[in-house]
């Protein structure tokens, strides 16, 4: 019953806040019961709504940066709506890190007035960010940009659909929205892989420069931290190793039909996003998105 | 004073012989083909048409029309066709396919008057 | 089987005038493949194709914030703005093409400087107050001029700014409530709110082009129910509306001479200055030539995807 409760809360939400009209302006989880799960540590909980919610900020950013400038009017709107779709998630997920404590440093920085989401989002320094290397890469062309966001939507979609099953009720219910949401993502980039890899010569070879371009960055995904091992244990999270297999499934069917050569799987390494190691590219993409935010941080928006 | 009118919703703009509107049907490579979409706004109603879009074919058109036209949950199920693929009424026949029925009122319900105390009519 | 093509006896030009004059008298819309006089047809093509152009350039001046929106809810706000005037847009685009207008066509136009789009996107975007008063007053004064047009005598015009309109009321309210909110704020962001007033209003006023007296061509679109209200008319509905939101803001207009006519019961503003205005709008505004490069480089740029899924199409037999 208490799944259920939290599940029609953030269904029911979804309408007006999703579009930003109306009334939808609440906290993303206001009414939501936010009570951690027995034997589950806050902080490991915390820790690791960042990582999922890190990847889709990240990733909205990213995929913000082709507004006004996209190949048609029409992408141009359904870049926008991935876009809101994972901002949404983030906003979520961010907030049930904040729910559980886990803000770090961000609550010193950020004035009380400022909410729970926006203190991680713009407040934290780059090394706090637990985004993998897949979503903070450079857009590249738009070849390249549908890659990325295949693959990322693909690792994203096999997580969340585990996660429904997650003991926290609130992680589940974020990623029962979520997953419909992500599968749509998928779906969308693959059509685009499709078209592109079996398209002209020129779009051949941007594709499979943006496959090459991609694939090693799958690297980052493919040990769990200590925090998804623990949380994994106890029935939280996703170890990230045990949806590899589907993922590559997916990814290189969808190549294999795309006419895309698939790369050689980049070999096991030790996390470095989802620990807070990040290229220069992340700290540029944070200082735009932060950077008005921490000019005015008593300022209420 | 510019030769300028407020036309449009965002406002001013020129007008005059040096903006042409000639209308001109091309076959530029890098047009995608017009498709008409319908929308069921909700079960129980028929598909309505919404307006257009380009896609480069059928399954893009879809996605095309479930971000553009039902950004705000407003469809449970989507029809798109290529615009090329309708067959129309032409405006040259309108009278002889339409003017009959306009004199057929015996087809519309309001043509019998029913008593008012009949119930269920 | 078909039948063979007999000859019907054709209809006569002036009883075509006739019956499309009667269905504007009558205020019913006229509808695509109806006859409708050629002038009618360039007037309309000309106003929607400019119209739609201004909902695609206006994404650009807030979209230069979007990915600097200083809070998350600001920025899913903004975005899913910026993303309705791209869907505007195409309404726009798809009603030009029931008139036999093509929208690559009407595309390059744009980026030739042949078609124009609305004066009010050649100004810059300063600070994220800009974002609130662009919702607030360009907008506000979008809605003015949009409703009317909810009862255009053209059909799919009509039925286009129908949708365009509810969606725009989001955008008005989005803006008037950062604004608020901001004045709610420090003292640095006040002073944003007022500086954007202050460059925006009069340009604003403008949005509803030059004085009846000045604008030749609004008869003959009166006539034809393209157009419903004068410029003036709507000017004035616009002036009337804002300064009450401007006094509950507690903004101050920046116009000396704005004043109350008790017996008009109507607020006067002070003169236009018409000067700007035409040369903001004949392309020399601050950022015309930004504005048109970005359309440019999005459709060269990209040309090779549109290409690539025409060739999958055509590979694939979709």
């Amino acid at each position: 019953m208490h799944e259920e409760t939290v599940y029609e809360a953030l269904a029911n939400a979804q309408d007006d806040g999703h579009w930003a009209f109306g009334t939808g302006f609440d906290e993303p989880l206001a009414g939501v019961d936010t009570t951690v799960p027995d034997g589950v540590d806050p902080t490991d909980l915390g820790a690791y709504c960042l990582m999922l919610g890190d990847d889709a900020l990240v990733l909205a950013q990213r995929l913000t940066q082709w507004m006004t400038n996209a190949p048609e009017l029409e992408e141009e709107v359904a870049i926008g709506n991935v876009a809101l779709d994972l901002l949404g998630q983030a906003r979520l997920l961010l907030a049930r890190a904040g729910s559980v404590g886990v803000l770090g440093r961000s609550r010193e920085l950020a004035t009380d007035s400022v909410p729970d989401e926006d203190a991680l989002a713009y407040f934290r320094a780059p090394g706090e960010f637990r985004n993998t290397a897949l979503v903070a890469a450079e857009n590249g062309d738009f070849a390249r940009t549908m890659v990325r966001l295949l693959a990322a939507a693909t690792v994203r979609l096999a997580v969340l659909a585990r996660l429904r099953d997650s003991r926290d009720p609130v992680l589940a219910a974020i990623a029962a929205k979520g997953v419909k949401e992500v599968a749509y993502h998928r779906d969308h980039a693959a059509r685009w892989v499709l078209r592109l890899g079996d398209g002209t010569g020129e779009s051949h070879r941007r594709a499979q420069d943006g496959v090459d371009a991609v694939w090693p960055l799958l690297a980052d995904l493919s040990t769990a931290t200590d925090v998804e091992t623990r949380l994994a244990a106890a029935g939280v999270a996703v170890d990230p190793a045990d949806v590899l297999d589907e993922v590559r499934g997916v990814l290189t069917q969808v190549l294999d039909q795309a006419t895309l050569r698939v790369p050689e799987w980049p070999p096991a390494a030790a996390p470095r996003g989802r620990v807070g190691e990040h290229g220069p590219e992340l700290a540029e993409l944070l200082g735009t998105l932060q950077g008005l935010a921490r000019q005015h941080p008593a300022a209420t928006w | 004073m510019p030769d300028v009118t407020a036309e449009g919703g965002h406002g001013a703009v020129p007008t005059g012989p040096e903006v042409p509107v000639e209308p001109r049907r091309r076959a530029v490579r890098r047009d995608w083909p017009l498709y008409e979409v319908f929308v069921r706004g909700k079960r129980g109603l028929n598909h309505v048409h919404v307006g257009s879009l380009h896609a480069p074919d059928d399954e893009m058109a879809i996605d095309a029309a479930r971000d553009l036209y039902t950004r705000r949950n407003e469809g449970v199920s989507i029809w798109v066709v290529k615009a090329v693929d309708i067959t129309a009424s032409s405006p040259d026949e309108k009278d002889p396919l339409f003017a009959p029925s306009g004199d057929k009122v015996y087809r519309h319900p309001t043509f019998y008057e029913i008593p008012e105390g009949v119930p269920h009519m | 089987m078909s039948a063979p093509t007999l000859e019907r006896p054709a209809p006569d030009e002036t009883a075509l005038q006739r019956q499309f004059d009667a269905t504007i008298a009558a205020d019913h819309r006229i509808e695509p493949r109806d006859w409708m006089p050629e002038g009618y047809r360039r007037t309309l093509i000309r106003q929607v194709a400019q119209h739609a152009h201004s909902e695609i350039v206006g994404m650009q001046p807030e979209g230069d914030w979007l990915l600097a929106a200083p809070s998350l809810r600001r920025k899913s706000v903004l975005l899913a703005k910026v993303q309705d005037e791209a869907g505007h847009g195409l309404y726009l685009y798809s009603a030009a093409e029931t008139l036999g207008a093509d929208r690559a066509d009407l595309t390059d136009k744009l980026i030739e400087g042949k078609q124009k789009y609305s004066s009010i996107f050649n100004y810059p975007t300063l600070t994220y107050a800009d974002v609130g008063v662009i919702g607030w007053l360009v907008d506000g004064a979008a809605i003015c001029n949009q409703v009317p047009l909810c009862r255009s005598s053209y059909g799919p015009y009509a039925r286009a700014m129908i949708r365009v309109c509810k969606e725009e009321s989001f955008h008005q309210r989005q803006g008037y409530e950062l604004l608020m909110t901001m004045m709610r704020g420090t003292p640095e962001q006040r002073a944003m709110v007022q500086d954007a007033v202050d460059r925006w209003w009069w340009p604003s006023l403008m949005m509803f082009g030059p004085p009846d007296d000045a604008s030749p061509n609004s008869a003959q679109s009166m006539a034809w129910g393209i157009k419903r209200h004068t410029n003036d008319e709507l000017r004035q509905r616009y002036v009337d509306m804002s300064v009450p939101q401007a006094q509950a803001l507690g903004v101050t207009l920046p116009d000396p001479d704005l004043t109350w006519d008790e017996a008009s019961g109507h607020w006067r503003t002070g003169p236009i200055d018409w000067d700007e205005f035409t040369r903001v709008i004949s392309g020399s505004g601050p950022m015309n030539a930004v504005r048109i490069a970005r359309r440019r480089a999005a459709r060269d740029d990209n040309a090779w995807v549109t290409e690539a899924a025409t060739a999958y199409a055509e590979k694939h037999g979709a």
